[in-house]
């Protein structure tokens, strides 16, 4: 089984890891405490590699595994750090049945990644949103506040060229 | 206690007040199939099988009939119920139609064929068509990374019992619900393989699996190869707690004890002999009562802790690594009676080591980890080769075509199969220590003891207490089992809190006798029978009848200490019979 741990090395600090032990110990005799926990966490490092879930584990003496399956549960939390850009395509009706799915495939294999997860050089994160109520464009995806439309799978590469740098 | 009036098909009952409509029916007798549910650890009302109909009333008459969960809906006063009528069995059919959408059914050469709890449900509820929802399956993958055990995801029906079992009743935790909705899987953080995890192999997650997602990994085959082979001598020893379960692999009842039909069949299966773990555990007591005597005469590192229980021992070197030091230093039975047989016994009879097979069976799943381990090789091979399940020599028993049932009773085979009462307890929370202060009491004193009956002891609770005074010596000692229950008795340790002098620690609860080896019981069986404390009954009347219930009295413990290992402790018999541990990480 290949174990989902996040290619992109970890590189958080000891600020960040006084402020998460911190913000433990503030709910240190809260029943349910685990859910704003995990927000802060991700507030702070901006995602919940294990590395910061052991720190949660050892802390609040609890297992590793039931911080993963609430963090897995919940679409809010991330395990992989956030690209300098978010390519988000529309997987929403319109736009599927415009054929939507497909660049979305063409992407992740273009990128080597699936969905939710950041390319290794941190540079491109990909995800599927719902409805961006930009319809009469579909099918549509954004690169950060860019909105392009009216796509089709040929278009992928010219996009991803524009973001090389 | 309150109790409530309520109607169950028509007929009047009455059950206390908060009582779950399942936990009212089955006071009435009235049952109610179940498959997530777990009394105490998992009533979760997940699986939607244990659905009846109910109506609350309201009024002079009845609200609506409802389909409600019965494990977790409560009963109030004047509720009409209906456990049976064609929407509730239209609606259990529908469940299981679904669950079967999603399962691997190779139920032909599943290991749980014919004692799976889906498939009796879907026998009972008639499913015609089991591919009529088929569709997506939920994918997974196979995962054999660790010593003892299989996880067959394709297998799972989500109810959670094994992740119950794991973080409740264990206190471990390390498999739980990932994901969500269709994606949803039983795995470990990080999808990483439960190899790698701080798994201690106890097996209580396979004992409370209703399918076939769970199960040993199967060594029958090799065991049959080894007896097949004319150049191996191959010997069979089996642990006290297998003869008070192997019956029910046969359908008799639980806590029926087979220790001679066992015997005979061991025998009928080819071993060239037919050794009884109960040995080790004699010569256990005799090492571990001195290495106890020592450690208080000599200021040695207190509490002692027992250190029979393979799962107990891993998770001690996982989650309490700084208490290793305070584990006997004593190998298990099981390892102490193979590492005698290729060092004593070999040179008795003239064999060389590489040519013996120590087979042992086990209650266990976490032996097959511990047989593996670092310095458990006396005699330079390992001291124990194969060890399987109860549930495996029984598949053995079923596959070689013995009628295990039509079998008389035999005795095991001299020398090593000798053995005492203290031996045979060795099995049931509490049996060491019993057996330990049988001879440790007579050793410290001098004398004869009047009883040797330790009742403070015996039961199935979970954590028990008792002082004794031993010349002279005020001696606290503790037995706990389950290890949840260690956890929280460790934590008072190492705070300082208790300052016991000696502690028995199983890792399952009710020690061996609930081994997660033993024959699996379906959860409306687990729910109801208190399968601990009938097995462990078979333990302690073994013991009763014995005529030697002493340890240090056993005629062949004495023999081999008179012929091989000089003293208890000595230090021929600290190279073969105790070994070492290691502080192991809780994340890797």
């Amino acid at each position: 089984m290949a174990a989902k741990k996040c290619s992109i090395p970890f590189s958080g600090t000891k600020e960040q890891e006084a402020k998460l032990k911190e913000v433990i110990a503030s709910h240190k005799s809260d029943k349910g405490a685990l859910m704003p926990i995990l927000q802060k966490a991700q507030e702070i490092y901006g995602y919940l590699p294990i590395e910061v879930q052991k720190i949660i584990a050892h802390e609040m003496d609890i297992p590793l595994e039931k911080i993963y399956g609430v963090a897995t549960f919940y679409s809010q939390f991330t395990l992989n750090p956030k690209g300098k850009y978010t390519i988000s395509v529309c997987l929403g009706t319109a736009c599927y049945v415009k054929g939507s799915g497909d660049i979305f495939d063409e992407l992740s294999k273009k990128l080597g990644i699936n969905g939710g997860e950041t390319t290794s050089d941190g540079k491109f994160t990909l995800v599927d949103c719902r409805c961006i109520g930009a319809c009469g464009l579909a099918p549509v995806l954004t690169v950060n506040d860019d909105v392009y439309g009216r796509l089709t799978v040929d278009d992928v590469d010219g996009i991803l060229a524009k973001y090389a740098e | 206690m309150d109790m409530i009036n309520i109607k169950i098909n028509g007929a009047d009952y009455q059950a206390p007040k908060g009582s779950t409509i399942l936990e009212a029916a089955r006071l009435a007798n009235v049952e109610i199939p179940t498959l997530c549910f777990l009394k105490e650890i998992n009533e979760i009302g997940a699986c939607r099988i244990c659905v009846v109909e109910a109506q609350e009333k309201r009024g002079d008459g009845f609200g609506p009939k409802k389909i409600v969960a019965s494990c977790v809906y409560p009963i109030s006063e004047g509720m009409n119920i209906f456990t049976s009528t064609p929407k509730v069995i239209d609606s259990r059919k529908k469940t299981l139609e679904l669950i079967l959408s999603n399962h691997n059914r190779t139920c032909l050469s599943c290991v749980r064929s014919g004692n799976c709890e889906l498939q009796k449900l879907a026998k009972d509820y008639k499913i015609e068509d089991e591919s009529i929802y088929d569709g997506a399956k939920t994918e997974s993958i196979l995962d054999c990374s660790s010593a003892h055990m299989v996880r067959d995801n394709s297998k799972c029906i989500l109810c959670r019992r094994c992740v119950a079992a794991c973080a409740k009743t264990q206190g471990i935790g390390v498999i739980g619900a990932n994901e969500r909705g269709f994606n949803t899987n039983i795995s470990c953080a990080f999808e990483d393989d439960l190899g790698n995890t701080s798994c201690v192999s106890c097996g209580q997650c396979i004992a409370v699996c209703p399918t076939g997602a769970l199960y040993e990994k199967d060594n029958t085959s090799e065991v049959f190869e080894a007896i097949a082979d004319e150049t191996k001598t191959v010997i069979v020893q089996t642990a006290p707690a297998v003869r008070a379960a192997l019956g029910e692999a046969f359908g008799l009842p639980i806590g029926t004890d087979v220790e001679g039909k066992m015997a005979a069949a061991l025998r009928r299966l080819g071993f060239d002999k037919v050794f009884d773990t109960d040995f080790g555990a004699d010569l256990t007591i005799m090492e571990e009562a001195h290495e106890f005597v020592d450690r208080v005469q000599n200021g040695g590192k207190l509490p002692l802790i027992t250190s029979c229980s393979p799962g107990w021992v891993k998770y001690c070197e996982h989650y309490f690594p700084e208490l290793t030091e305070n584990l006997s230093s004593c190998k298990s039975p099981m390892q102490m009676f193979g590492a005698t047989v290729k060092t004593y016994y070999a040179e008795k009879m003239g064999l060389d080591p590489k040519d013996i097979v120590v087979v042992a069976v086990m209650p266990c799943t976490a032996k097959k980890f511990e047989i593996g381990r670092d310095d458990e090789d006396a005699a330079g091979v390992p001291d124990v080769d194969i060890s399987i399940t109860t549930r495996e020599l029984a598949r053995m028993i079923e596959r070689a075509g013995i009628k295990f049932l039509e079998l008389g009773d035999e005795e095991f085979d001299d020398p090593l199969g000798i053995s005492t009462g203290a031996g045979v307890i060795f099995g049931a929370t509490g049996g060491v220590m019993e057996a330990a202060l049988r001879t440790a009491v007579e050793t410290l004193t001098g004398e004869e003891l009047e009883s040797v009956d330790f009742k403070e002891v015996r039961g199935t609770k979970g954590i028990k207490e008792a002082n004794y005074d031993v010349a002279g010596m005020n001696v606290k000692i503790a037995v706990v089992s389950g290890l949840a229950n260690a956890k929280e008795l460790l934590k008072k340790v190492e705070s300082g809190e208790a300052d016991y002098h000696f502690i028995e620690i199983m890792g399952c609860p009710g020690g061996c006798v609930n081994g997660g080896g033993q024959p699996q019981q379906p959860g409306s069986v687990r729910n109801t029978v208190d399968i601990q404390a009938l097995r462990a009954s078979v333990l302690y009347n073994n013991d009763a009848n014995k005529s030697i219930r002493k340890s240090h009295e056993n005629p062949a413990i004495k023999q081999v200490y008179k012929e091989f290992f000089g003293e208890p402790g000595s230090e021929k018999a600290h190279h073969i019979l105790h070994t070492t541990y290691v502080k192991r990480e809780l994340y890797k």
